[in-house]
Parts: C-alpha cells; sequence; structure tokens
C-alpha cells in the first residue's frame, strides 16, 4: 500500500524528472534527486525489511551512512549485494529488496571498470558541510593546492537539511558561492559522491567516488563505476559532520520511529513528509526545530515528549504555537504498532503521569556523536565529553585538524568558524600565508536555549526474553545482551563488542556505539571519561572488493610472464603450470593421453632417443668485475674461483643458516665475468640476495650483478639422440665428447636462418647427454623449429616440466623449494661434494658445524619404493616406522617431496627426507595413506644409472 | 601508507621497499673463531625494542639501494635515514 507522502512544493528533487522503481516486488515512483529512502518514504513506505534475530519488522531510521535498519539488496540497474537505502541514489528502473541481515553477492561476474587515481595537495577538507567550506575556502584563498571530498551529490552538508539563512539569504546561496570560487580556483579539486573511508600516515587518505551510479542504465560503459582517491596531503582538515544519537527504549525499533535530524533532512531535501501524525522524543534543542518544521509543513505534531525538566522557553512558546504539546521531564517509556507505529507510551520520570499518544511516526533525538572516525583512525586520542554524552578529538595532530559538529561544535555558527580557522591553522602549516579573514556569514540559526541533558536509555523489561529495548538494530542486540556480557565479567568494550557482535554491521556501530559503550559503564558502575572506546578502523562506510581491486583483476591481477617459445606451446596443445609468474609447458599430451601417459612417453624419449624443453625461464644473472670470483666463492659452497674460462661448475647456495636456497650451475665467460642460473622461482631472490651482500656487507667488492633472465631462450637437449641433433643445426661446432666435455661451454653460429649465435653448454639435470643451447630471445623459435626439424629422424620430442620432474628425480636430484624447505643443509641433501673445505669461510659454512646441525638424526634426503611398484605415494605424505597406525602421537620419521611413476624403471619412486635417512638404507618403513599403511622400502636418492654411464652419450 | 625518505630518492610510498632488520649487526670478521653461541647470537637474535630502532631497508621498486633508518616501532614515525657508511645519526 503506498500513498502520497510528497509535499507539493519544496526540496532539492527535481519535481519534473519522474523515476518509476520497483522495490520488494512493488512498482513505485520517485523523483531526480531522491535517495531510495526518500522515495519509499514519499510513497509512504517506513519499513523496509525484518530484522535478522526477531524477524521485527524495520524500517528508515536515518537519512545517510549512519542507517541501522534499512538494508537493500539491488538488482537493477547494477547488482549489489548489500547497501542503506539512504545512501542509494534513485534511477530510473532500479529494482531492490529489502535485505534480512546477510546480502547475497552475485553469481555473474562483475564485468564493470574501476579504478584508483592519485591526488596531492597542500590541505584535504573532507566535508562540504558548513566547516568544510569554510576551511577549503580559506585554503584555496591562500593559494594552497586544495581537496574538497564530500559523500553527498551536492555540497552543503547538514544545510541540506535545514531551512537555515546566511546572511540573510538561504544557505544555499551561500554554498553556491562558495562551491563557485572554490570550482573557478587554479588549484581547487571538488569531488562530490566521494566518501573518505580511510585516514593513514603521513596524510594518506582514501576516498571511495560513487562515478557512474547515479546515471543508472544510462552509465557510459567506459566511465569507471567507482573509483578510489589516493590521496596524499599535507594537511587534512576532517570535517565529517556528526550522526544523531537514538535513545533506547522498550519497541525502539519499529517503523515510523526515526532520527528527529532525519526528518528534517526528508523535509527540507526531498519535500517528504516522514508522516501524518508525528510524536518527537528528544534531550536537547535540536528536535525541537525538527516539531516546529514539521509542523509548519502541515504535519500533525501532538507532542513533544523533552527528558529535561528545564525546557527551552522560546522553543517550547513556538511550539505551543503550533499545537505542539511540551512535556517537560517525560520519556518514551514504549510503542504499539507492527508494521508500522501506531502509539507511544509516555511517563513521567518522577513518576505520576503517564500516557499513550497515536502517532504513526516518532522522532528520537538523543543528542550528537562526532563523526570522529578519521580522526581515531590517525591515531587521535579521544576524550568523552560529558555536555554532550560522546567522544571528542582529544588531542591535536600535527598535520590533521577536527572543526565543526566532527569536533563537538553544535552550532552553525561556530561550525563555519571553526572551519575557517581550521582552514587557516592547516594552510599555515602547510607553508602558506592565509589571506585576510574569511569573513564568516551571519546565520539567523537560533542558540540553544537549554542544556541538552545526556539519556541513555528508558529502563524497560529486565526480562531477556521481553527484552525489546534495541542498542544495535541490526545486529538485534537488546539491553539484556550487554548486560549478559557484562555480568559474564566482560568489562573491556572491544570484548563486549564481541561478546554481543554490537557495532559489527555494516554501520560499525554509527549509531549503537555510543550507546553501548554508555550502558556498560553503567552496568560497572564506571565513569565513561575514564573508560576506552573502541578502535575506529578503516573503512568508514562499505567499501566493495571490486572497488579496492580497481584494475588489478583478471589479466592484470598479476603480471603473467611467457617465454618466448609460449605460442608454439600454445599452438601444440601443452598444458601449463603457473611457477611463480611464469606459464611453463607442463607436458604435451597427445590425442587421448592424460598427463600420466604423456609423461611416460615424454621420459621414455628423453631416455631412449632426443627430446627438447623451453628452459628459458631459468633465472640468468651476469656478473661482472675484478672482484667476481672473490664474490662467488662467499655465495657459493663451492669454490667457484678456480674455475677455469670455459668451464662450469654446479653450486648450492646458503643462507647465514647454514641453509640451502637456491643451487644452479656458474658459468665462467671470463677472468672478471661470469653467468650464474638460478632456479625458476628463486631468480628475483637470488638477485637480491647478491645485491644486498654487495652493498651491506662487502661494498669494497667491484661487481655488477645484472638480470638477464629474459635475454636468452634457453633449450636443453636432452637423450643419446641429442649429440647428433646438436651437429646436424652446429655443423661447425666438433660436438665429440673430447672437443666438447661435460661441464663445459661453447660458442657456435648455428646453421639456421641467417646464423644464429649460441652459447651451448653441455649441462644435463636428467643424467643422459645433453646440451642447453642458449640464444638471444628473438632467435628462440627460430632455434626451436631448427632442432624439431634436425630431431625428426630420431622422433625429437618436446617435454615439460613434469617429465623434467620425473627425469631429474630418478638421478636423485633435488628441487630447491620441493625436495628442500628451509630447513636442510647440503649435506642433509647428500651433497657434501658441493661444500668446500679449502674456503677459509663462505655465506653458512660457521653454521655447519652448529651442533645442531651435526646431529645424527636429521632430516636427510632418500629415495623410496613402494613394495607395490603400481602405488603412487602422495606428495607430503608421512612415513612411520611401525607397520600399523600406533595410538597418537605417531612419531613422524619423515616426508615424501617428490613422488613419480617412472618409465625407465617402469614402477613408482619418491624422494623423502626422512631422519637418519642415510643410515636407514635398506629399511622397510611405512606410509600412512587414506586408511592404508603403503610399506615402502628406503633407498640411495640415484635410482637410474647410478654410474653415470649415460652422461656422455 | 607511509612515505619512506629514501636517502637517494626522496619520499617514496612504503610498497616500493623491502624491510632488512636491525641495522648495525655486521657479518663477523671471522665466523671460525666465534663460539656456536657467539655465532647463533649473530644468527638468530636481533632486538626488538619498543621505541627508536636502528633498521636496514632496500628501495627495491626504486633505486635498489639499502640504507638505514632510525624508526618508532610505537608510532612507525621515521626519525632519520642515512647511508649505510654513515654513523647512526642521534635523534631524540
Ligand atoms: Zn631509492
Amino acid at each position: 500500500m503506498s500513498a502520497d507522502f510528497r509535499l507539493p512544493s519544496g526540496g532539492r528533487i527535481d519535481r519534473d524528472t519522474r523515476l518509476r522503481f520497483t522495490f520488494n516486488g512493488q512498482s513505485l515512483a520517485g523523483r531526480k534527486g531522491d535517495t531510495l529512502a526518500s522515495a519509499l518514504l514519499a510513497n509512504g513506505l517506513h519499513q523496509v525489511t525484518t530484522s535478522i534475530k526477531y524477524g521485527r519488522p524495520r524500517g528508515i531510521m536515518a537519512a545517510g551512512v549512519e542507517e541501522p535498519n534499512a538494508l537493500v539488496q539491488v538488482a537493477e540497474p547494477f547488482s549489489e549485494p548489500m547497501l542503506t537505502a539512504t545512501t542509494v541514489e534513485l534511477c530510473d528502473g532500479l529494482v531492490a529488496d529489502g535485505l534480512v541481515g546477510h546480502g547475497r553477492l552475485d553469481t555473474e561476474p562483475d564485468t564493470a571498470r574501476y579504478d584508483a587515481k592519485h591526488a596531492h595537495c597542500d590541505v584535504l577538507v573532507v566535508g562540504a558541510g558548513p566547516a568544510g567550506l569554510a576551511a577549503a575556502l580559506t585554503a584555496a584563498r591562500a593559494g594552497s593546492r586544495v581537496v574538497l571530498v564530500d559523500d553527498q551529490n551536492e555540497a552543503g552538508g547538514s544545510l541540506l537539511g535545514r531551512d537555515d539563512y546566511l546572511d540573510e539569504r538561504s544557505s544555499d546561496a551561500w554554498v553556491c558561492d562558495v562551491i563557485a570560487e572554490l570550482a573557478a580556483a587554479p588549484d581547487v579539486l571538488l569531488l562530490d559522491r566521494t566518501t573518505a573511508f580511510g585516514a593513514y600516515q603521513d596524510g594518506f587518505v582514501l576516498a571511495l567516488q560513487r562515478r557512474t551510479d547515479d546515471l543508472g542504465f544510462d552509465a557510459p560503459r567506459h566511465v569507471s563505476r567507482h573509483r578510489i582517491w589516493r590521496i596524499r596531503a599535507k594537511q587534512t582538515v576532517i570535517a565529517t559532520g556528526a550522526h544523531e544519537r537514538p535513545i533506547v527504549f522498550s519497541d525502539n525499533d519499529r517503523p515510523g520511529i526515526m532520527l528527529a535530524g532525519a526528518a528534517r533532512t526528508y523535509l527540507h531535501r526531498y519535500g517528504v513528509q516522514v508522516g501524518r501524525r508525528i510524536g518527537v522524543f528528544t534531550t536537547n534543542d535540536s528536535a525541537y526545530h525538527a516539531a516546529i518544521e514539521l509542523a509548519e509543513a502541515g504535519m500533525d505534531v501532538p507532542v513533544l515528549i523533552d527528558a529535561r525538566h528545564t525546557v527551552p522557553p522560546k522553543l517550547s512558546a513556538e511550539c505551543a504555537t503550533r499545537g505542539i504539546d511540551v512535556y517537560p521531564g517525560h520519556v518514551v517509556t514504549g510503542t504499539e504498532g507492527q508494521e508500522r507505529l501506531t502509539d507511544v507510551h509516555i511517563r513521567s520520570i518522577t513518576g505520576g503521569h503517564a500516557d499513550t499518544v497515536v502517532c504513526d511516526t516518532l522522532l528520537v533525538s538523543g543528542g550528537w556523536n562526532p563523526a570522529v572516525h578519521l580522526f581515531s583512525q590517525l591515531g587521535g586520542s579521544l576524550r568523552y565529553a560529558p555536555e554532550l554524552g560522546a567522544y571528542v578529538p582529544g588531542e591535536s595532530l600535527s598535520s590533521a585538524r577536527v572543526a565543526g559538529s566532527a569536533a563537538g561544535a553544535i552550532e552553525l555558527m561556530a561550525c563555519i568558524e571553526q572551519g575557517a580557522e581550521a582552514g587557516r591553522a592547516a594552510v599555515t602549516a602547510a607553508g602558506f600565508r592565509p589571506a585576510a579573514e574569511i569573513p564568516v556569514p551571519f546565520a539567523d540559526a537560533r542558540a540553544d536555549e537549554a542544556a541538552a541533558t545526556v539519556l541513555w536509555r528508558v529502563p524497560g523489561s529486565e526480562n531477556a526474553e521481553e527484552d525489546t529495548q534495541f542498542v544495535d538494530l541490526q545486529r538485534d542486540v537488546t539491553v539484556s545482551d550487554v548486560t549478559r556480557a557484562t555480568g559474564a565479567g566482560l568489562e573491556s568494550l572491544e570484548h563486549v563488542k564481541r561478546y554481543t557482535t554490537i557495532g559489527t554491521a555494516h554501520d560499525q556501530g554509527k549509531t549503537s556505539g555510543m550507546l553501548a559503550a554508555a550502558i556498560v559503564a553503567e552496568e560497572l558502575g564506571a565513569d565513561l571519561a575514564d573508560r576506552r572506546p573502541t578502535t575506529f578502523r578503516p573503512p568508514y562506510t562499505s567499501v566493495s572488493f571490486a572497488a579496492l581491486g580497481g584494475r588489478d583483476r583478471g589479466e592484470l591481477y598479476d603480471p603473467i610472464r611467457v617465454t618466448a617459445l609460449h605460442d608454439w606451446h600454445v599452438a601444440h596443445g601443452a598444458e601449463f603450470e603457473d611457477v611463480g609468474q611464469w606459464k611453463r609447458a607442463r607436458h604435451y599430451p597427445r590425442q587421448g593421453e592424460d598427463m600420466h601417459a604423456a609423461v611416460l612417453r615424454e621420459c621414455r624419449a628423453a631416455r631412449e632417443g632426443v627430446a627438447l624443453m623451453d628452459g628459458s625461464t631459468l633465472g640468468k644473472i651476469d656478473l661482472q668485475g675484478p672482484d667476481a670470483a672473490e664474490l662467488l666463492d662467499m655465495l657459493y659452497t663451492n669454490m667457484m674461483s678456480t674455475l677455469k674460462v670455459g668451464r662450469i661448475r654446479y653450486g648450492v647456495m646458503c643462507g647465514i643458516d647454514g641453509m640451502v636456497i637456491d643451487d644452479g650451475t656458474v658459468i665462467r665467460l671470463a677472468d672478471d665475468h661470469f653467468l650464474l642460473t638460478t632456479t625458476t622461482g628463486n631468480a628475483a631472490m637470488v638477485l637480491d640476495w647478491i645485491e644486498e651482500w654487495l652493498q651491506t656487507e662487502w661494498p669494497h667488492l667491484r661487481v655488477f650483478a645484472t638480470s638477464v633472465t629474459e635475454h636468452w631462450v634457453t633449450v636443453p637437449l636432452v637423450g643419446p639422440k641429442s649429440r647428433d641433433v646438436l651437429a646436424a643445426v652446429a655443423p661447425d661446432l666438433d660436438v665429440s665428447n673430447d672437443a666438447f666435455g661435460f661441464m663445459t661451454w661453447q660458442d657456435a653460429v648455428l646453421d639456421v636462418a641467417d646464423g644464429i649465435p649460441a652459447r651451448i653448454c653441455r649441462i644435463s639435470f636428467s643424467g643422459e647427454l645433453a646440451y642447453e643451447i642458449n640464444v638471444n630471445a628473438w632467435d628462440g623459435l627460430a632455434l626451436w623449429e631448427a632442432l624439431i626439424n634436425a630431431g625428426e629422424p630420431y622422433g625429437i620430442t618436446p617435454y615439460g616440466t613434469e617429465t623434467m620432474h620425473v627425469l631429474r628425480a630418478e638421478k636423485g636430484y633435488p628441487i630447491v623449494g620441493q625436495d628442500t624447505d628451509g630447513t636442510v643443509t647440503p649435506q642433509d641433501l647428500g651433497m657434501s661434494w658441493a661444500v668446500s673445505k679449502k674456503k677459509a669461510d663462505f655465506i653458512g659454512k660457521r653454521s655447519f658445524s652448529r651442533a645442531e646441525n651435526l646431529r645424527p638424526d636429521r632430516k636427510q634426503l632418500v629415495g623410496l619404493v613402494p613394495a607395490d611398484p603400481t602405488v603412487l605415494l602422495p606428495e607430503g605424505a608421512h612415513i612411520i616406522e611401525s607397520d600399523h597406525l600406533p595410538e597418537p602421537p605417531v612419531r613422524m620419521l619423515g616426508h615424501v617431496t617428490s613422488s613419480y611413476d617412472s618409465a625407465a624403471l617402469g614402477r613408482t619412486f619418491a624422494l623423502a627426507l626422512l631422519r637418519s635417512g642415510r643410515d636407514r638404507i635398506g629399511e622397510k618403513l611405512y606410509a600412512p595413506v587414506d586408511d592404508q599403511l603403503v610399506p615402502v622400502t628406503v633407498t640411495e636418492t640415484v635410482l637410474y644409472d647410478k654410474e653415470g654411464a649415460r652422461r656422455d652419450g | 601508507m607511509q612515505l619512506i625518505p629514501c636517502p637517494w630518492c626522496g619520499p617514496r610510498e612504503e610498497v616500493e621497499f623491502h624491510y632488512g632488520g636491525q641495522a648495525h649487526v655486521s657479518y663477523p670478521a671471522d665466523p671460525a673463531a666465534l663460539s656456536d653461541e657467539e655465532w647463533a647470537r649473530f644468527v638468530f637474535f636481533r632486538d626488538n625494542p619498543r621505541g627508536p630502532f636502528a633498521e636496514r631497508w632496500s628501495h627495491t621498486a626504486g633505486c635498489r639501494r639499502w640504507f638505514n633508518a632510525v624508526r618508532d616501532t610505537r608510532s612507525y614515525e621515521l626519525h632519520a635515514v642515512y647511508r649505510l657508511d654513515e654513523e647512526r645519526p642521534v635523534t631524540t
């Protein structure tokens, strides 16, 4: 059921632009400039949803971000799982539903555009209300760079919801003048619909700008929907206003009960009557203005219930002339109604008089809570102001100032004056000379006549079952929930918050937090001034992950690195795996093959014929300088300075704790020139490691380290027929074993295209005769295709990383990061041969003789063969001694690090790190897998070609 | 997000930097001469003060240079940055 609650005139809406929308399945109409909430109220609808725990009807309580109740899910024009009706700008065709606590994410991907932009300024002003405008104007007139952000669709802040006059003109005229001057200033950036949601160190503020939401279906696709502004300001003025505080009483949650200031906003900004017959319940003067203004707009306002015994005389008299009965020293004790408020029960505080008033709307004002969120996020301490019943900034920060009602100011003139003063102080601190004083306009707003009182709640039923005194309406938390928490011994507000969930909903307790703090203090008999408020943390309002992600999603989420041969792999059906940021060909399945079959075939080709892979991702570091050899002797466990030009040595790197961090080969190109290879995933780490030692410990060493990973395409050519294939593409090269021995390198010009220069290394990571051919990246594809052609008579087979893993594991070559985990020494890997005894020192050496590293029961790398040659152990499987699962704790001897099916061995096998592993060779142990214990035998790490007979072909 | 003043590049956002732990912990001149305990102190033990702390930073996404900084671990405020070959400056 809907009715027309729009006044015939007034408000800032565009009455000529009618917008159709659907809410909870009902077709309705609003006007351009409406929020969803104001449009619903204009149709006489207060109830938006029901509550999460008790299913109680809930309506619109506020007019801004502090709204605790009116959660909606928007389906059209843009799916949003959880917004407040008070912050959704109405657009034509909007479809939304009330939400019971939880939003539902759309299953369709969000295809809108989101982005981020940086802004730098001298003075950032947050909030374009009276204080913020005065601050921005002062800062701008001094010639500083100013950014002014405001979360509304137009400037004015609280002025938009009032009917004040400034200098005898409508306040609107003053706002327009200020905005016009700011817009014309050369270095002022005005951002509307922009919420500053996080304040951080060094003047860094994050803000969310809603750029196209108000355009609805007409939003241009190429414009980012939301933008994160990353603002860096020398000085920040926080002029974020205040949120009105409700009062807790029984049945304070019925639709129709709303904050008094919100009703003023709906009247003045949207031309909406929030009801027909309106009661008011207040602790301060501000709600009198609401009562008077609503009565003047034609609403019936029968009662104003003031908790104070001393009421403002002039305002009371004005009420009287409008037929509003003021009840001093009275409170609301309860309400009636289901989908909408029908009656309000009132009572004299001192007892005696009690009455029930028929109302469809009750306006409540318990005072104002300064929006100190950003100030608190900056680490600013808060002070309890007993006259306000709220926390206010309790210290001054060197680069942030708070002005206006955010600082606790109540009256309009004070807000403007504070804003101008904050602007002056900020711009001075930023190094500018403020212009002559900004003339502060004279406000006709009446000064408060009577001091506010602080009233948190009107006591109701103590019976938890019946308790309807809601503190946090979104979380359905009542006063008895709070007293249960304090009764359970909780004292810290942070603990009570977690115990009761108060303040943890979408609104982060903007209306409930202060009430909860006060009720807890009351229960504990403590003074709020001695209590610590909960910490405000970003974000101030909800920010979607899509907005935070910005452009950094999908392809742009993380760089994808591909080799120069990538397109060939794709064209030939490779399956890929991610290795760090690299895409590496994992295997090349043929028609009907799964990975297992493909890998067995690729392995067989490498062991029996010839195979090749793309090894370009191997990290490559060029090291040059007269002291390069000396540096390498410190970096590697082996002796590198004795390496002759033309030769290659395998090396292991350790941390200072003696644990293996990387391995690879070192190629000596000249006395003062080396090429290092690293594992694919560690290339950047090793370069950083080298730089760190060079800069921080050995700056006297004359060495330059340069990453050359992408400069080269590296192709391992593997198998007994690899020599023939190499000979075919390098006819000028003597490829015989005598002329081109193991662990040497040669430069050659290949007979490919117009002649491709290549550096060929005799390195084997498979135990087979093998060459690693390196060419300029742009020659990579020509090389690869030439090798495929030349190898065709031998059935040359491309293989991927999975086959590479199997081949190396059959030979017991560990992979750093797979067979090691940062707790493994070279000795644990059985690589004492790679640890120099001659060098006086190298990184890690001293740690090898630490008692812990000499323990005989350290985990050591071994091979494992399952008793059943078809059983593949899962990597990570534990290894135990007994043939049945004993009662826990079960003593673990180690775990499987690599496990494969081997074509060459005709069986499965594994590598494992095993306690006292080398002493256990030949022992039968067990690996618990699912419900079974798999018997395994411990072996040497090398399972294939133990004699190394295949290395030279 | 904090600004860290690189001695070479000036103030830059903290995401450009890598942290390198306590400063002025030199690699021992002769590790072999140290007892196990002395060596373990070098490898594993670092101060963790509440207040000013001299620490190493690397401008990894910028000039790639290492430098030292005195930072207050309570407020994160950087009191000084200085080059590796400079003495720790006196800060208040
Ligand atoms: Zn730098």
